[in-house]
């Protein structure tokens, strides 16, 4: 006996075999996805006012990304239903834009967006000694206008052996335009486009520092998602853009000559997939970029 | 441009649509090894997890000893085990470190590299494609991608007892921030070491086990044999339905909190770390800001539904086992399938009974506890109707029903012992003492296992075409079921005396301060309980040698249908070919039709029609809609 | 629907064919170019409506003092607003669950479930301790 309705759906069910196996698949993506979701809600709940960071992400690129991400759902359905429809070019044309669409998403992701973190410095003030660097922080104006209170120093480390040489006994930091000019009104909700650090020059005594490091997972709750987050999304995009370079593979052509169903019945399941990766980005980038 | 003209999209009625012939000649290594075949994958997949079973109850033996002879050096064995290591046995000695990598890897290798392995996935690749009339798994790749998945989370999780510091020594909940500052800095690998190396295993058994529940699933959805409609299914075939949507659901959120785990520990997150968190003294160079509650939610989340997971297909083998043997249709079909499916819905809502010493509020511990009071109503629905199956009748005690009806009342004394734990005052005594020990065992120990006794021992035949040996059976069963019971009985005494279930000395220190029940007090149960571990392990050895003697040597199967049972599996030639069955069946009434009135033999096989002027009366014959 | 007493052949459980698939998808393709220009737009909204002071337009329609914290609740609700409605669109038309099979549903109700316990007695969790 072969295996049955691997191709023409089964006629109770009304469904072929792979469409409920990635289906249950995405089921299980969902709860995936839904537990580091649950993880953010509980991690930024238990963030105390002024704790968790906003518009340290640029968010033009991440807008960029954003419809990267849409176009690319759009050409892997036409893909689909070019297949549908035995139009082989076409579909392969539009397979090709779908992949390129994947890998410029990775390519922005791994190659600008996450190496421009690790270059930037946060220095979380002691609760204690907040007062000291009311210069930079700006919390009298913050507390007058209403907002949360500053309680981190950034910019860019000018002494970056300061992290580790303990006979340091200070940071010497490139201010963010937020900490070089606190008390200005422009300074008080993210900016759109992404400022680049000013050439004034901040000092923070390392006694004062609760915890200073670069922009890497381990510097906040807020990276540590944030990272965690994309990276296992950006995994999902590699393996999509995997998959769809096996569709385009001399193996893909000849299932198509010997049964084009077959081959839009894969297509459609890995678009599927695509669509799914593409929904919890649409999750992912207000929740990291906007909020 | 297209090749429309070319391609008519009756291309899809071709039988053959990959070009792929049946191929009857496969070399060794496809055959028996890499094969995508559902029963060796099944069957590699049982060996393998016996072999895990038998080691994680080697670790406890081994524990067993330090508990019951706290600080004297283990006889014999005890120079040899410095194979783990120089922190390990030193002069025969265990140390601390040590007992807590061996407790730790007991419950992970017992739960996750055992029972699971064999109860879900074993039984559940052999027996269930068969017992629907499918020509194998929906995906066959997907399905031995998930066997070895398995495979090399169970290798990392051995080769973690010979890397510097040890074995993962948390215990098998991995409690945060404990394992996350556990085998960390140092002189220790950020990688090679057992706490590391736990979640990376962990995160293979998880991936196994996700491939293997999407392809049961799409299975019994897709491949069930014509006529065999929903409520003719065995009931063996909806537990594990169940079975997988528990682990389809629930190992994500794990699956999610191991990755963050995993990034505490390697790249330096506070995921579960709290803020201002000082160990030995010395303040904790992280952001903090994590918390480790999130891990005991996202843990539990799992971890309650793994215990449906844990005895649902037993409760499958039982229930086949049962009608088998009592030569009558299982009583309630019906309520044992929404029992079932009400079983596996409400597990996922009760999972905070596992933290009610970590302090929740008022409301969430109301919530939980009513949820978990209501849970146990359809364990009671299973458990009644298994009882009521037998009343009346003609029973055979046949080596696996003796397994089969020993899991009844060890299944009753493990789940009405849980019902003190269900209550938040109960429980804040009760809590991590041995009380608690002997609950789940009874449930996991002379429970599930006892079910997957019961059922290598029937569908042993199937597998092999011979039969196991009756008497060494016998011999097999009554030791086991003796000594389990000396094992876990005098446990419950030693919780209710207070005993912590953590304790390196097995309480010698706090004995002095107990009480005493029986003229014992709780330190001094430990040596009869050791004991009867150790008996335990002895009687094991029948069932080993009966296992592989019986593949050569032995009785042949009289027929396919050596226990006369009903169901399609029994339908398939003994060690069925490649696409199991020689012309595709089609199934005609209910799973469970033994002595039916007016027939000469004593079952129906539920491929044999319905015949003029039948009465077809059982539940699960009536006429039923298609999904 | 058929009853179970009339048992079909093997050969006979397959679907038919639908001879009109083609024409039904190539009357699809614009509603996918629309959606997708719809989404692109929406992304654009969601963008905008982060600089927009919700804490300040939800205190004069409610004639309640938000405070910051608060403002940044209205935003977050309403950028999931945004974002739900997008994935809707993503999951109804790119995913066809506009117009599955019943077995998909089901599988979806149980996940969707589940999720929500995830997420709602994580929020429970946090929000009811005796100390945190």
């Amino acid at each position: 006996m072969e295996i049955p309705y691997t191709v023409v759906a089964r006629r109770d069910t009304g469904v072929w075999n792979a469409k409920v196996g990635i289906w249950l698949f995405l089921a299980s993506e969902v709860m995936l996805f839904g537990g580091l979701f649950s993880a953010y809600v509980f991690l930024r709940l238990d963030a105390g006012p002024g704790d968790w960071p906003h518009g340290v992400l640029n968010v033009p690129v991440g807008t960029f990304n954003t419809a990267i991400l849409i176009i690319s759902s759009v050409t892997v359905v036409l893909a689909w239903a070019a297949l549908k429809m035995r139009q082989f070019t076409r579909y392969r044309i539009y397979m090709a834009i779908t992949i390129l669409c994947g890998v410029v998403f990775l390519v922005v992701k791994l190659g600008y967006e996450w190496p421009q973190k690790y270059v930037h410095f946060g220095a979380r003030i002691k609760e204690s000694e907040l007062a000291k660097y009311e210069k930079y922080l700006g919390n009298q104006h913050l507390l007058a206008e209403g907002f949360a209170p500053r309680k981190e120093i950034t910019g860019h480390l000018h002494n970056p052996q300061a992290l580790h040489d303990p006979n340091i006994k200070e940071y010497e930091i490139a201010l963010d335009p937020v900490n070089a000019d606190p008390t200005n009104k422009k300074m008080d909700r993210p900016h759109f486009f992404y400022v680049p650090p000013t050439e004034k020059i901040g000092i923070v005594e390392k006694a004062d520092v609760e915890y200073a490091n670069m922009f890497l997972p381990k510097h906040s709750s807020y990276f540590a998602t944030y990272f965690t987050i994309t990276g296992l999304h950006g995994a999902h995009v590699l393996a999509g853009v995997l998959v769809f370079c096996y569709m385009l593979l001399p193996a893909s052509t000849r299932l198509y000559r010997q049964n084009p169903e077959h081959l839009a019945n894969r297509v459609e399941v890995a678009g599927l997939f695509w669509h799914f990766v593409d929904l919890i980005w649409i999750f992912v980038f207000p929740l990291f970029y906007l909020l | 441009m297209d090749t429309t003209t070319h391609v008519g999209a009756h291309a899809a009625h071709d039988p053959h649509p990959h070009g792929e012939h049946p191929h009857h000649e496969l070399g060794f290594w496809r055959k028996y090894i890499f094969s995508t075949d559902h029963k060796v994958i099944g069957i590699q997949y049982g060996l393998c997890g016996l072999v895990f079973l038998f080691l994680g109850f080697s670790l406890m033996m081994m524990m067993r000893w330090q508990l019951a002879y706290p600080g004297q050096a283990l006889p014999v064995i005890g120079k040899i085990l410095n194979v783990f290591g120089p922190g390990s046995m030193p002069d025969g000695k265990m140390t601390p470190e040590f007992y807590n990598s061996l407790g730790a890897m007991h419950g992970t290798i017992m739960i996750f590299l055992g029972i699971v392995p064999v109860a879900f996935a074993a039984f559940g690749n052999f027996v269930v494609p068969l017992q629907i009339g499918a020509p194998d798994m929906t995906f066959p790749k997907i399905n031995a991608a998930s066997f070895w998945a398995f495979f090399v989370g169970g290798m990392i999780m051995l080769f973690s007892f010979f890397v510097p510091g040890g074995a993962a020594k948390t215990g098998w909940t991995a409690y945060t921030p404990l394992s996350i500052i556990t085998d960390q800095g140092g002189t220790y690998d950020p990688v090679f070491n057992g706490q590391t190396l736990w979640l990376i295993a962990f995160i293979f058994l998880i991936t196994s086990s996700l491939l293997g529940a999407v392809n049961f699933i799409s299975t019994i959805i897709q491949l069930r044999a014509p006529g065999l409609t929903w409520m003719r299914l065995p009931f063996f075939v909806w537990a594990q339905f169940v079975t997988a949507f528990l682990l389809l659901l629930a190992f994500p959120p794990l699956e999610s909190a191991l990755i963050m785990q995993l990034m505490d520990r390697l790249a330096g997150t506070s995921f579960f770390l709290p803020s201002g968190l000082v160990v030995n003294g010395t303040p904790l160079h992280v952001s903090g800001g994590g918390s480790p509650l999130l891990w005991q939610h996202l843990f539990w989340f799992l971890g309650h539904p793994e215990v449906y997971v844990l005895i649902l297909p037993a409760m499958g083998i039982v229930a086949e086992i049962i009608a088998n043997n009592s030569r009558k249709p299982l009583w309630g079909y019906k309520s044992l399938v929404f029992a079932a499916l009400v079983l596996g819905f409400l597990s996922f809502i009760v999972w905070a009974h596992h933290m009610w010493l970590t302090g929740m509020g008022t409301a969430v511990s109301a919530f939980f506890q009513t949820t978990t009071l209501i849970i146990s109503i359809p364990s009671v629905i299973i458990l009644s109707a298994f009882f009521i199956s037998l009343w009346g009748g003609s029973i055979r005690f046949t080596v696996p029903m003796l397994f089969a009806t020993a899991f009844l009342p060890m299944f009753g004394i493990g789940g009405l012992t849980g019902i003190p734990l269900a209550f938040n005052s109960a429980d804040l005594y009760l809590h991590d003492t041995y009380y608690v020990i002997a609950h789940f065992h009874y449930i996991v120990a002379p429970g599930t296992i006892f079910g997957l006794f019961a059922g290598i021992y029937y569908w042993y035949p199937k597998a092999t075409g011979r039969m196991m040996n009756e008497f060494w059976g016998k011999v097999h069963f009554w030791p086991s079921f003796i000594c389990m019971n000396l094992i876990f009985l005098p446990m419950f005494l030693q919780g209710m005396l207070g005993m912590h279930r953590r304790w390196y000395d097995g309480g010698q220190g706090w004995t002095l301060a107990g009480d005493k029940v029986w003229g014992l007090s709780g330190f001094q149960w430990n040596q009869p309980i050791s004991i009867a571990a150790w008996c335990m392990g002895l009687a094991q050895i029948p069932f080993i040698i009966n296992f592989f003697w019986s593949m050569r040597h032995g009785k042949k199967a009289v027929s396919d249908n050596p226990w006369e049972a009903t169901t399609l599996e029994w339908t398939a030639p003994n060690m069925p070919p490649h696409g199991n069955f020689v012309t595709p069946p089609v199934a005609y009434r209910g799973p469970y039709e033994y002595s039916l009135p007016g027939r000469d033999r004593d079952f129906t096989m539920q491929n044999e029609p319905i015949e003029p002027g039948e009465q077809v009366h059982h539940p699960s014959t009536e006429p039923v809609l298609h999904a | 629907m058929d009853h179970s007493d009339e048992v079909p052949s093997p050969g006979l459980m397959e679907a038919p064919p639908d001879p009109h698939a083609a024409q039904h998808v190539a009357a699809h393709v614009r509603t996918y170019l629309i959606v997708g220009a719809t989404l692109l737009a929406f992304t654009v909204i969601t963008v905008a409506l982060s600089y927009v002071d919700f804490g300040l337009i939800f205190s004069h329609l409610f004639r309640t003092n938000l405070s910051e914290a608060q403002g940044r609740k209205a935003n977050v609700a309403v950028a999931m607003l945004v974002a739900a409605f997008k994935a809707g669109l993503v999951a109804a038309i790119f995913m066809h669950l506009s117009a599955e099979k019943r077995l998909i549903y089901r599988i979806l109700y149980f996940t969707v479930f589940f999720v929500l316990g995830l997420f709602w007695l994580t929020y429970l969790a946090w929000y009811n301790p005796i100390v945190r």
